[in-house]
Order: C-alpha cells, then sequence, then structure tokens
C-alpha cells in the first residue's frame, strides 16, 4: 500500500470514528417515527424512536399478581394490634398486600425484617415501617382523591418502587456548587448553565423542583394573556418555567405537543387533553411532597436525607420513568384492591387521621 | 491560457507587494510590510496586510479583548477555574445579567455587574469598529455602505442588549453571553411572548434573510456562470455593460422575465441584508413594551388562521370550581 492510499484510509477511518462518537454520545439513532395527532399540517405529531421501544417495554414489565385474597375473613385488626391505616382490611388482605409490598420495595435477602424489627410485628421501632404507613396513606389518597390525573389505572408501590427501596428517581433540595469563588462565575443563582440531567442536559435553570413541585409553588403560566402588556412574568421566568417542561417532556418520553400546541403553549382551547391531565399531575406532586413526605423528615436517618436535610421527594419521572404513562398504562390497582382505598369505607375510621388536606 | 482573477483561476500573481494608495496626513502609517499565502491565493487575493489599525482599531481591539476577557474569566470561575471543565462545559457556561428583580440598579460585580462591564465593553469595541469602518471608507474615498450594514446589525444587538431591557425596566430581560445560554434565551422570549413567529416584524426579518441567501445565490450564480464572458468584472459591466452582463441580464429575461442591472443587483443584495436585522430590531424593540402576546395580537388583527378542533374541548382545570391551585 503507498502512502498516498495509507492517508486517506486514515483520514477515511476517523471520520468514520468522529461521526461514530458524536451519534453514540449524543443522540438516539435516527430516524424517529411521527405520529399524526392534531389537524393536519400543524406538526401536532408525536415523535418516538422506536428503537427504544422494546427495552423501554422490558423496564416497564408488571410482575404476575397473586390471586385475590378471600373477601371474608376475621378483620386484620381483630388479630394484628397497631393498624392504623389499613384498618379496613381482613386478615388475608392484610397479608397478601405485606407481602406485595416486601416484593416491590424490601431487599431480596430482608423480606418482612426490612421494615418489622424482630419478632412483634406491631412494634413502630423501624422508621421504615413508620415511613411506609404513611406512603399506604399516600397510596390511597392518589387513588381515590387524585383520580384527575391517575384515572382508574391508579398507583401501587410498585409504580414509584420497581423492587427499589427508594424509587430510583426522586429529588432532594440542591445546595449548589460548594466552594465557589465568590467574585465572580455566578451561574444566575447557581442553578444554571451546566448539563443538569434534570432539565435533559439543557441549559435552563435545573432546580424546578424547589421552584414548582414544593410548597413554594411559584406560578407556572409566564405567557401574557392579552395582546397588549399586562402582568406576567419576565423571559427569566419563562426559562423556570421550560425547565419544568424539559424535566415533564423527558420525564414521559414525549414531545411538547404531546400536550401543547406549539402555536400557542398557553391556549387551551387548542391544547390537546393530556394537558389537563399533567396540569392535575403537578398539583398532585406538590401535594405528595408537601402533605405525605416533607412531614415524614424526622423519621428519616440521615443517610435517607438530602445535603440539606431535606426527604426525597418525587417530580413526574419518580411514577413515569420516561414513558408516558407508568408502566405502559398497565392497571396493577385492579390487582391490588387493597390500595385502592377503603374496601369497607365503615371500618376505616382510622384513615381520616391522615395528615393529609389533599386536594390543597 | 489559464484565466485571470476569478474564482477558478489557478494562476496567482507574485509581484511586490502592494501597499495601497497614499494615506491622508494622520498618526498613524500602515502596519507590516504585508507577505503572500498560497492557500488564501486559492479563495481570495494571496496578499496579506499591510493592515491599517489606527487609534480607533487598537481601541476597539483593546475594548472586545476586555470583554472577552470578563466573560472567559467568569466562565471560567463558574467551572472553579478549571480548564478541563471549562472546556467540557463551554457550550453550556454563561455569563448572566441581573436578576429580573434589580431592575435597571447597578448591581453588585457578581450579581450581573459583570455582565454590565462585558456589555459595556463589548458595545464600545463594536461601536469603535464602526466608526472605524466608517472613517477608512471615507479616507478611501468610499461611500460608507459597508458602515451602515454593519450598523444594521449593531441596532440588533443594541435593541436586545440595552434598548429593550432599559424601555422594560430591567437589565434581566437582556441576553445572557454563552453558547447554549443565549439560544435558550431566545426559545424563552418567544415562549413568553406569545410565540414571536406572529410577529410581523419577525415575519420579515426572515423574509429578508431568506430572500438574501437566495439573492446571494442568484447573483452568486449568474456572475460565475458569465465570467468565462469577462462578466466577473462587474464594476467595468456596470459602466459600460459588455457581453457578459449583456447575458446575464437575459438569462434572467428569459426566465423569470424581469432582470436587475449590473448596478442594481448589489442594491437589492444590500437592503436584503440591512433591512433582515433593521426590521428584527423594531420587532424585538417592540415585544413586551408594545405587544405581550403575539399570537392573541395576531387572532386580534386577523393574521393567525383558526383551525377545526379534532380533541375534545380542553378546559383550563384550575377555572373549574373547587379546582385545586
Amino acid at each position: 500500500m503507498n502512502l498516498a492510499a495509507m492517508k486517506l484510509r486514515i483520514v477515511r477511518a476517523s471520520a468514520v470514528a468522529g461521526i461514530a462518537c458524536l451519534v453514540a454520545t449524543g443522540c438516539e439513532r435516527p430516524s424517529p417515527e411521527v405520529i399524526q395527532r392534531g389537524y393536519r399540517g400543524l406538526a401536532m405529531g408525536l415523535v418516538y424512536n422506536p428503537r427504544t421501544l422494546a427495552s423501554k417495554q422490558a423496564a416497564n414489565a408488571v410482575p404476575v399478581a397473586p390471586p385475590l385474597a378471600d373477601a371474608d375473613g376475621p378483620p386484620a385488626t381483630t388479630v394484628y394490634k397497631n393498624i392504623q391505616v389499613l384498618t379496613d382490611l381482613n386478615v388475608a388482605q392484610l397479608t397478601r398486600l405485606m407481602l406485595a409490598m416486601t416484593a416491590w420495595v424490601a431487599p431480596a435477602d430482608q423480606s418482612c425484617a426490612y421494615c418489622h424489627s424482630g419478632a412483634d410485628m406491631a412494634n413502630d421501632d423501624n422508621y421504615r415501617k413508620v415511613v411506609a404507613r404513611q406512603m399506604l396513606r399516600m397510596v390511597r389518597t392518589l387513588n381515590t382523591e387524585w383520580k384527575p390525573h391517575v384515572g382508574a389505572t391508579g398507583v401501587t408501590c410498585y409504580t414509584c418502587h420497581r423492587g427499589n427501596a427508594v424509587p430510583a428517581y426522586v429529588w432532594y433540595h440542591d445546595p449548589g456548587p460548594a466552594n465557589m469563588f465568590p467574585n465572580a462565575g455566578n451561574r444566575a443563582g447557581q442553578d444554571q448553565n451546566v448539563p443538569a440531567r434534570s432539565v435533559g442536559l439543557t441549559a435552563l435553570p435545573n432546580d424546578p423542583f424547589s421552584e414548582f413541585l414544593d410548597d413554594k409553588a411559584t406560578n407556572i403560566r409566564v405567557v401574557a394573556t392579552s395582546a397588549l402588556p399586562g402582568d406576567k412574568g419576565w423571559i427569566k421566568q419563562a426559562e423556570d418555567t421550560y425547565g419544568l417542561m424539559i424535566h415533564m417532556s423527558e420525564a414521559l418520553g414525549v414531545n411538547c405537543t404531546f400536550c401543547h400546541n406549539s402555536r400557542s403553549f398557553t391556549s387551551w382551547d387548542s391544547s390537546t387533553p393530556q394537558r389537563a391531565t399533567a396540569w392535575y399531575g403537578i398539583r398532585m406532586v406538590r401535594d405528595v411532597n408537601v402533605h405525605y413526605l416533607e412531614p415524614v423528615t424526622a423519621t428519616f436517618p440521615a443517610n435517607r436525607k438530602g445535603p440539606l436535610g431535606d426527604v426525597a421527594k418525587v417530580n413526574c419521572e419518580t411514577c413515569h420513568q420516561g414513558v408516558y404513562k407508568p408502566l405502559f398504562g398497565a392497571g396493577m390497582l385492579k390487582d391490588y384492591p387493597e390500595l385502592a382505598g377503603p374496601m369497607h369505607p365503615g371500618m376505616a375510621a382510622a384513615d381520616a387521621a391522615a395528615p393529609a388536606a389533599a386536594g390543597k | 491560457m489559464a484565466e485571470y482573477q476569478n474564482i477558478f483561476s489557478r494562476v496567482q500573481v507574485r509581484s511586490p507587494v502592494y501597499a495601497g494608495v497614499p494615506l491622508p496626513g494622520g498618526v498613524w502609517k500602515r502596519q507590516g510590510r504585508g507577505s503572500f499565502s498560497y492557500w488564501l491565493g486559492r479563495i481570495g487575493d494571496a496578499q496579506i496586510g499591510p493592515i491599517y489599525l489606527g487609534t480607533l482599531g487598537v481601541a476597539s481591539l483593546l475594548c472586545g479583548f476586555i470583554a472577552f476577557e470578563i466573560i472567559g474569566l467568569n466562565m471560567l470561575a463558574s467551572v472553579n477555574w478549571s480548564p478541563i471543565q471549562l472546556l467540557r462545559r463551554l457550550p453550556w457556561l454563561a455569563l448572566e445579567p441581573p436578576a429580573p428583580s434589580n431592575g435597571l440598579h447597578i448591581p453588585p460585580l457578581n450579581q450581573g455587574g459583570w455582565w454590565l462591564m462585558a456589555g459595556f465593553f463589548m458595545t464600545s469595541s463594536v461601536l469603535l469598529w464602526w466608526t472605524r469602518m466608517y472613517r477608512r471608507a471615507r479616507a478611501l474615498g468610499m461611500g460608507t455602505h459597508v458602515a451602515w450594514a454593519f450598523g444594521s446589525a449593531i441596532w440588533l444587538m443594541l435593541v436586545l442588549g440595552i434598548i429593550r431591557p432599559v424601555l422594560m425596566g430591567s437589565f434581566g430581560e437582556a441576553v445572557p453571553f454563552g453558547i447554549f445560554p443565549h439560544l435558550d434565551w431566545t426559545a424563552a422570549i418567544s415562549i413568553r411572548y406569545g410565540n414571536l413567529f406572529y410577529n410581523p416584524f419577525h415575519m420579515l426579518s426572515i423574509a429578508f434573510l431568506y430572500g438574501s441567501t437566495l439573492l446571494f445565490a442568484m447573483h452568486g450564480a449568474t456572475i460565475l456562470a458569465v465570467s468565462r464572458f469577462g462578466g466577473d468584472r462587474e464594476l467595468e459591466q456596470i459602466l459600460d455593460r459588455g457581453t457578459g452582463g449583456e447575458r446575464a441580464a437575459l438569462f434572467w429575461r428569459w426566465t423569470m422575465g424581469f432582470n436587475a442591472t449590473v448596478e442594481s443587483i448589489h442594491r437589492w443584495a444590500w437592503w436584503f441584508a440591512v433591512l433582515c436585522p433593521l426590521v428584527g430590531g423594531i420587532g424585538i424593540l417592540l415585544t413586551g413594551t408594545v405587544v405581550d402576546n403575539w399570537y392573541l395580537w395576531s387572532v386580534k388583527h386577523g393574521v393567525a388562521p383558526s383551525y377545526p378542533q379534532v380533541f375534545p374541548t380542553v378546559v383550563d382545570p384550575s377555572t373549574l370550581p373547587g379546582a385545586p391551585q
């Protein structure tokens, strides 16, 4: 081989390698599929990559449910002590649910002992048991009071936990970068202009959760509602909202037009019904964070808390995990009626003690 | 025989460096003795320099350097002075304007003060360079068309960076210095003001932008096509239309019924290029100051069409009785 041919070959090989690196690191392999949803010519398309579907479906397979428990039988409260939330279940139903929770949440080698300390099942010494009780209150509230978002599909522990003791996608308050030079290099409040996963690796403000999904609940709507100058937000606030929207898009694995008509993001009359569902979802997430997770902050040991001592909180991705409906809309709740809410309303007096002022 | 002086020419003339016409009196002389570059000769004139820097040029470069340093060092500080992180994250890094709540006050250095300073020096640099272009053109006895075309781009820059923010009452409305961040800002201003595509001045600006590329392609193609007849000697052809210019004119008259002249095509191109940022700047200036939502403005004035509704009626849930807020 002569020198020129060799040179050419090296140049070609590096060009191919360079392009391959670009594709492998930055993007999914094209081309995506687009499904038209809205009126023709308006770019109301759902964009997805058929090559990622198989792995997504495998990751969202639902575990096989055991047969339903016998509806007859002694109430669990007559057999077990210290039952505060599941007061409406009978012994068989309670046992079935406990086994399911063990499979969904507890590490395989720890089983019941992950939450229950010692032989006394009623003992509340283990913080995990106290948290689990709170989570049961939460799940029942979601399935009864947040139907505009969860619908009849509902949620179970598995929707978020998927076999993990702590759901894979949670968030903590961000303390910002440590030891920053004090006199220069401010990244607009230190939460912007870094490639952050929370906002899809854009340079947008990357903590939309503290701002929009917590107790402060800043107004998400920044677009003017009239043609002539009114009183809506600054461009900077639009960037904050944009960050939240990118999170939702990434968390659900959808593009903007799943909910919005991009000609006017703010107009409800040209939006899709999914936007209303998402609207309730944002309020639901706030409710979960403010009324169910933060109240049990003191219960958690330090190693379960964030750098600022706050409890793990949820966002859209906690349940959705990259899919437009968690678990591709598989209705697990119908297999676990114990989680749908009080089964025998008369027996559920203790449920009223839940600290939830849900719907706020 | 090889042709002389058009883009296909493989002949490069080597003569003593041409220093240019005599300068009028002034403090500065031209710098350097000039040299030749074979590779530059492949795409243009092979001669490099001598260059005329002048007081304005030096001042402009100095201001530009200061702005570049303020931006670059702030970016470096934002990654804790790590040169590797500066390279890895460069597209994400930015020097941000003050928070919107700061209004038009002079902010502390690290809360937008650096941004204001960088903006000042960048603006000074650009304006000094503009003056230099104007003065150099005058010194050569030329018209000042280049300076005014540059001025059109400066107008858009000033609208984005200072005029509109001042009218809106906050420096926080201005653009950050940064690669991705300024693109995010561009998307955000469109979202905030109800879709900039419905801004008629934005529409015009796009028309002039695309029009510029079209005119550029048409003109470049035409001249290349007639250069074998001497059509690339455009200045001569303006004065005395030869067979090259004649054929170029005939070609367009045959294909679209109308032709620009060798002179007027340059006025077409100049105006299209100048109008692009000129009307774009007007569009930005009106955004937020006069119009708050361009989509609703377009609906109000019958610009935005309506389309058949294919989804079930969607109601804003926050307007429903008993809705959570």
